[in-house]
């Protein structure tokens, strides 16, 4: 190995370490900031700067020792408390550190420090440093002679009362003069001659003189900085060791195989009479749990580390707005894999940020409202129930609801009927809408339209959910609720229709099971929409084989209203008990029929492919212990399509999403239509030409069509509640409810059973798949409704082709 | 087109039609598997199946070419191609040889050929005996724009 290369690792292991204390360095100087007498920061601090500024020096990077030099000076003269830590020299030692970071940085790319002008900086620590009295003799030679003050402070060691802490601290970091010595490499008195010379004013460094001189070879220079470095490193270093994120995902992926594997192989001998397989199963079931959770844990991190750059944060920003914002944080210890942890770390600097710059106000704003003047934001994190919460509170002036609800109607997003209904947490919850700030200007800290939409589709990305809290005067509460980890999530199995689905634990509250008599007694209907009441609560139901559009095995029975009129007797042996999953899917809870509730499986999640990823309810696909594949609920998206949440708070906010989702935005006035006893379906306004009621008595029919003479031709009639299979309620009425519809010049009657209204406001069409004479579905007027295919109806029930009609009408009548 | 220039095609057989595919662009092809559906997805996709471990989406290219269902006593073989999203599987009849193509006896498809085949089928090469449609397996794969009717 050349010198060269052992200079190169030397280099290496110096970036390394500097960079792991200048990370520590900012939170240090904050905490500082509140106790600046904390002796333990003071010395961490002064150490760290202190180590970069010897290795520098020794590397030969000038421009980094200066600066560390200055900054070292101005440290140990706030240790020895000859100086007082004010904001402005946290400031000009926070800048220093920046600098250090750059020219670190600027080492790792080119190999040198990089030739930025850092003397403003130097000055004004100097300048710093220098009010004080400064009279000792240890100060004397720290400021003087920065560069010999290794050597010369443990030369002189214990003969200086006043310096005892700095030599305490060098006592711990032998020096490299006494190194060289130790190994005999170096003879004391060329040592001393060479630190006679430094003091002499000679800039060089101990090493270099030495080498210069031939006392001794370059390399063990090096040798003795490698030991140095050792020898100051705390113990612990020796049990860790750094290991590639990239080999750590490899093993979790195959460990992820591995349970899949294992699943597999409980299931096929479960029912196996071979003892000493079913005993070698169990051992490999164990191994494999402990071997999960092992790997796990290799990439379970603090969500500290996040936490970790929030004072600094907190500080530059509160300083630059003008506010006082004190930081708490609760539960730093809390771990989450290191994938969640990278995923969370933009979104939760995006609310630090927003809370400062949007929910604490100026600190004469919060005297007026007889708050301390000092705002304080809060972190928490905890774990519960296999998930992490996480969240940031301020005790600002909360969310101005008003303002919002004023802010998304001029926007465009919402209409102001809607906005009218809106509750208080609902207009809260209006700030995850895409296009919505409030920050009345923009400043460079927020308001640049990275907003609340993103940060929410960033967390709903990973699994997790999001809400928000707050009371006007009082604060901001944002809760954060995602899950430890992302490759491997527990899942509850139910099933439906003889198909299993899998919906994730995070989004689960519990379990209900209703005997059929409890069922028919607890379960009602609002207008065909089954409620259940759930300790003095409503829950809405939804039947995961209608969302599913999959055939039913169980009913849910008619309320007992509707049930009057048949046997109970009856009832109770038709209906089976009927199991309901509790699910959260934003602030809602609902609950999921499903035919039966299995047990809970790990799960590896497994990404659909392109030609069913834009089914909003499903999150992806697992394969199942028994080889086949078994789909995974998106909750959220279940919630959409089952009309549980509004379209309007849709997660197709982040654009990704959007693209992916079949719909169209569209301000077209529609016709609403009612069909059947509950069903609405809607037809636009443009496509109507008229609305007619016909008697019964005159439909007449021709090739198996109703007709009805219209106008001096045929008016064919085409049934909504045939084109949508539902039964319709007109059968026994005289009079039809038709709406005329002509395209091509030519006529079609569509018949429902009643004309509800014209609804003009913005519509999300969702296409369907595979019903034909309908568009797709949209929530218009609060309710789900069918969109109606008119060109499609029109041409089912046309008597002959476009353009020939009249003249058939004419002769047939 | 790419495949033009190939000159071995991978044949199968959907609805007595001899469908060819450029053997670069098959991956395997594969017995029946047992298929998850997948509700509310196209109806052409059939479901998902598992391919040692991989989820592969199998689509039923009689649905997709608009072509009369099959009948329940036969089941579809998996022709797995390959595309940008990762393999996916197309359902066939029965799977035919793989053949050398003659790239003089290629024609585009004549444009009586309408409906779904029209739109999947890129050209047809005149074998001795039959008509080698050459499918598509971008078009093929895609489902986004047949809804099912």
């Amino acid at each position: 190995m050349t010198q060269d290369d052992d200079l190169a690792e030397v280099i290496g292991e110096f970036l390394v370490e500097s960079g792991e204390g200048l990370d520590a360095l900012d939170q240090a100087f904050v905490e500082l900031e509140h106790d600046p007498k904390d002796a333990g920061n003071l010395a961490f601090v002064f150490r760290t700067i202190h180590s970069i500024k010897g290795a520098s020096g020794f590397l030969g990077f000038q421009n980094l020792e200066k600066v560390t030099h200055s900054a070292e000076n101005l440290l140990s003269q706030l240790r020895d408390a000859t100086l007082l830590l004010t904001p402005e020299i946290t400031t000009v030692l926070l800048l220093a550190v920046d600098a250090v970071r750059q020219m670190l940085l600027n080492i790792e790319q080119s190999g040198a420090d990089g030739d930025a002008d850092h003397s403003d900086l130097i000055f004004a620590m100097e300048a710093l440093s220098r009010r004080p009295e400064v009279s000792t003799e240890s100060k004397v030679l720290n400021s003087q002679e920065p560069s010999t003050s290794q050597v010369a402070t443990s030369d002189q060691d214990g003969s200086d009362d006043s310096g005892e802490t700095v030599y305490l601290e060098n006592n711990e970091d032998k020096s490299v003069g006494e190194l060289l010595i130790e190994a005999g490499k170096a003879q004391p008195e060329d040592v001393q001659a060479a630190l006679q010379a430094q003091l002499a004013g000679d800039p060089r460094h101990v090493g270099e003189i030495l080498v210069e001189k031939g006392a001794l070879d370059s390399s063990d220079v090096v040798e003795a900085l490698n030991t140095q470095r050792k020898e100051s490193g705390p113990a612990v270093n020796n049990s860790t060791i750094r290991i590639d994120v990239a080999l750590i995902d490899r093993l979790m992926n195959l460990v992820g195989e591995l349970v899949l594997a294992r699943n597999q192989v409980l299931q096929f001998t479960a029912n196996q009479p071979d003892s000493a397989l079913v005993e070698t199963t169990q051992r490999l079931n164990l191994i494999t749990t402990e071997l999960q959770a092992g790997v796990m844990k290799t990439r379970m991190q603090p969500i500290g580390n996040v936490w970790s750059k929030f004072p600094r944060v907190v500080r530059d920003l509160s300083l630059s707005v003008g506010k006082k914002v004190k930081l708490y944080m609760e539960g730093a210890e809390t771990e989450l894999d290191k994938t969640i942890i990278e995923a969370v770390k933009d979104p939760l600097t995006h609310l630090v940020r927003n809370a400062i710059d949007h929910g604490i106000e100026a600190p004469e704003m919060r005297a007026a409202a007889g708050k301390p003047s000092e705002g304080t934001l809060s972190l928490r994190a905890f774990h519960e129930g296999g998930h992490v919460n996480i969240e940031i509170s301020d005790d600002g002036s909360g969310i101005d609801s008003e303002r919002i609800k004023a802010k998304a109607v001029s926007s465009g997003l919402i209409s102001s009927e809607q906005a009218a209904k809106l509750s208080e947490r609902d207009a809260s919850a209006l700030i995850f809408l895409p296009g919505l700030t409030t920050a009345s200007a923009v400043t460079n800290i927020s308001g640049r339209g990275v907003g609340m939409d993103v940060v929410k589709t960033n967390i709903e990305k990973i699994g997790g959910v999001m809400d928000i809290h707050s009371v006007r005067g009082v604060g901001t509460t944002f809760r954060i609720k995602i899950p430890l980890t992302l490759a491997i999530i527990p899942a509850l199995i139910v099933t439906t229709a003889d198909n299993r689905y899998l919906i994730p634990q995070v989004n689960l509250v519990e379990l209900v099971r209703l005997e059929a008599d409890q069922a028919l007694s607890s379960i009602e209907k609002i207008h065909n929409a089954p409620v259940v009441r759930l300790r003095d609560r409503l829950l809405p139901l939804v039947d995961l084989a209608d969302v599913l559009k999959t055939p039913k095995k169980n009913q849910i029975p008619p309320t007992s209203l509707e049930g009057e009129g048949q046997g109970e007797g009856v009832l109770d042996t038709t209906f089976k008990p009927i199991n309901i999953v509790v699910l959260q899917a934003d602030d809602n809870q609902f609950g999921l029929i499903v035919d039966e509730v299995l047990d809970t499986e790990e799960i590896v999640v497994k990404p659909l492919g392109r030609q069913t990823k834009n089914i909003p309810a499903f999150a992806g696909a697992t394969i199942m212990g028994d080889g086949r594949v078994a789909l995974i609920i998106d909750v959220m998206g279940l919630a959409q399509e089952s009309g549980v949440i509004s379209q309007s708070r849709d997660r197709s906010a982040g654009e990704a999403h959007a693209a992916s989702v079949v719909e169209t935005v569209a301000t077209q006035p529609m016709l609403v239509l009612g069909v059947g006893s509950a069903s609405r379906a809607a037809i636009p306004l443009s496509a109507v030409d008229r609305l007619e009621e016909f008697a019964r008595d005159i439909i007449e029919t021709t090739g198996g069509k109703d007709v009805v003479q219209y106008r001096g031709s045929i008016l064919p009639l085409a049934y909504v509640s045939q084109i949508l299979d539902l039964p319709s309620t007109s059968d026994d009425i005289d009079v039809l409810e038709v709406v005329v519809h002509t395209s091509n010049g030519s006529s079609v009657g569509i018949v429902c059973d009643s004309i509800v209204d014209i609804i003009d406001e913005a519509i999300k069409l969702q296409a369907t798949n595979s019903r034909p004479g309908v568009t797709g579905v949209a929530v218009i007027d609060g309710r789900v409704t069918d969109v109606l295919d008119v060109d499609f109806i029109a041409d089912s029930v046309r008597l002959s082709g476009p353009g020939r009609s009249k003249s058939y009408a004419v002769v047939a009548s | 087109m790419s495949s033009s220039t190939q000159s071995q095609y991978c044949t199968f057989y959907v609805a007595d039609h001899l469908f060819g595919v450029g053997v670069s662009e098959i991956q395997e092809v594969i017995r029946y598997q047992e298929v998850t559906h997948v509700p509310l997805a196209a109806h052409s996709v059939e479901g998902l199946i598992n391919l040692r471990g991989q989820i592969v989406t199998a689509i039923d290219l009689r649905r997709q070419l608009a072509l009369p269902e099959r009948l329940n006593d036969s089941l579809p073989l998996n022709v797995v191609v390959r595309t940008e999203d990762g393999p996916v599987s197309l359902l066939v009849d029965e799977i035919g040889d793989v053949v050398d193509i003659d790239e003089s006896t290629w024609e585009a498809t004549p444009p009586t050929v309408g409906g779904r085949i029209g739109d999947l089928v890129q050209g047809v090469y005149k074998l001795q005996n039959e008509l080698l449609l050459v499918l598509a397996t971008d078009r093929a794969v895609d489902v986004g724009a047949s809804t099912g009717i």
